[in-house]
């Protein structure tokens, strides 16, 4: 199952993360970080809630934007759906324990230099990577 | 007024990260997993993409952090809001180790997982649901 290899819309998408990574903290003086930003939602409501709220709704709304000019990739999904909702879980509880995922570790905290955002990118992509090896030529799934 | 202006701004700066990862094709897994799976890289069909968006991302970021995070405080509030942990523990360790299990299982990650439900297919909405309980039984875990 492979996929077409574009660096130049990786690297124009990868700026775009970046210039977003920059204003937020350059506005609102925080980390970019997506799993902290939502899982702020399940909190009880504070003055928090809707920057929050209307930050997910950017999100989605920019992809949304993107897809309607027609350069966005749909989503193929091929994990059954039992394995869509343990790696969901496993992707939430993870984020939180481990204070962040790609974005607030992998970009803002590499960005700063954090040694733990250091150690924690690398752990969950050398765990993500040995997920798949061993799915796909171990178990010869997909 | 600074309220408004600050959920105004938290708008913008995600219209602009969800179109950053649409563009940068993230919001499709095929082309993460295609990313993790290293053992395509020797028979020639290994998807590097995700290495361009992140070094895109880090490049911009780095440099930007330089100049914002010399300014006495951020436009919108009167202090920048930092991580103040240090430690290298096991708590971020499996924290990280458990994120990776379900990146790998799916593909997905946060951001391109919620950026997604731009696209009218349940699946992405069900990893979202599912992630959002992760979420509620990490904060639990927490404390």
């Amino acid at each position: 199952m492979e996929t077409a290899f574009t660096p130049f819309a990786g690297l124009i998408g990868g700026a775009l993360i970046g210039l977003a990574a920059v204003a937020f903290m350059g506005l609102l003086g925080r980390i970019a970080g997506i799993s902290g930003i939502v899982a702020g939602l399940l909190a009880p409501p504070s003055s928090d809630t809707l920057w929050r709220g209307a930050f997910v709704i950017g999100l989605i709304g920019g992809a949304a934007i993107v897809r309607a000019v027609g350069w966005g990739q749909v989503p193929m999904i091929t994990a059954a759906w039992p394995v869509l909702m343990i790696g969901g879980l496993l992707v939430g509880i993870g984020t939180r324990i481990g204070g962040g995922c790609t974005s607030g570790h992998g970009v803002c905290g590499m960005a700063r230099l954090s040694v733990r955002s250091i150690v924690a990118t690398l752990v969950f992509i050398i765990v993500a990577m040995a997920v798949v090896y061993v799915r796909r030529h171990l178990l010869g799934g997909v | 007024m600074k309220y408004v202006t600050t959920v105004a701004s938290a708008l913008v700066v995600g219209l602009l990260f969800g179109a950053g990862l649409a563009v940068s094709g993230m919001t499709n897994p095929a082309k993460i997993l295609s990313f993790l799976d290293i053992a395509a890289i020797a028979v020639g069909d290994w998807d590097g993409t995700l290495l361009f968006v992140m070094g895109g991302a880090l490049a911009v970021t780095f440099v930007g952090y330089r100049y914002v995070l010399s300014l006495p405080h951020p436009v919108l509030d009167s202090l920048f809001h930092l991580p103040t942990a240090r430690a290298i523990d096991l708590r971020l360790i499996f924290g990280a180790a458990i994120f990776g299990i379900g990146w790998g299982l799916v593909g997905y990650c946060p951001g391109p997982a919620i950026a997604a439900l731009a696209w009218p297919t349940a699946e992405p909405a069900l990893f979202v649901a599912a992630m959002l309980v992760g979420f509620w039984i990490g904060g639990k875990a927490l404390r």
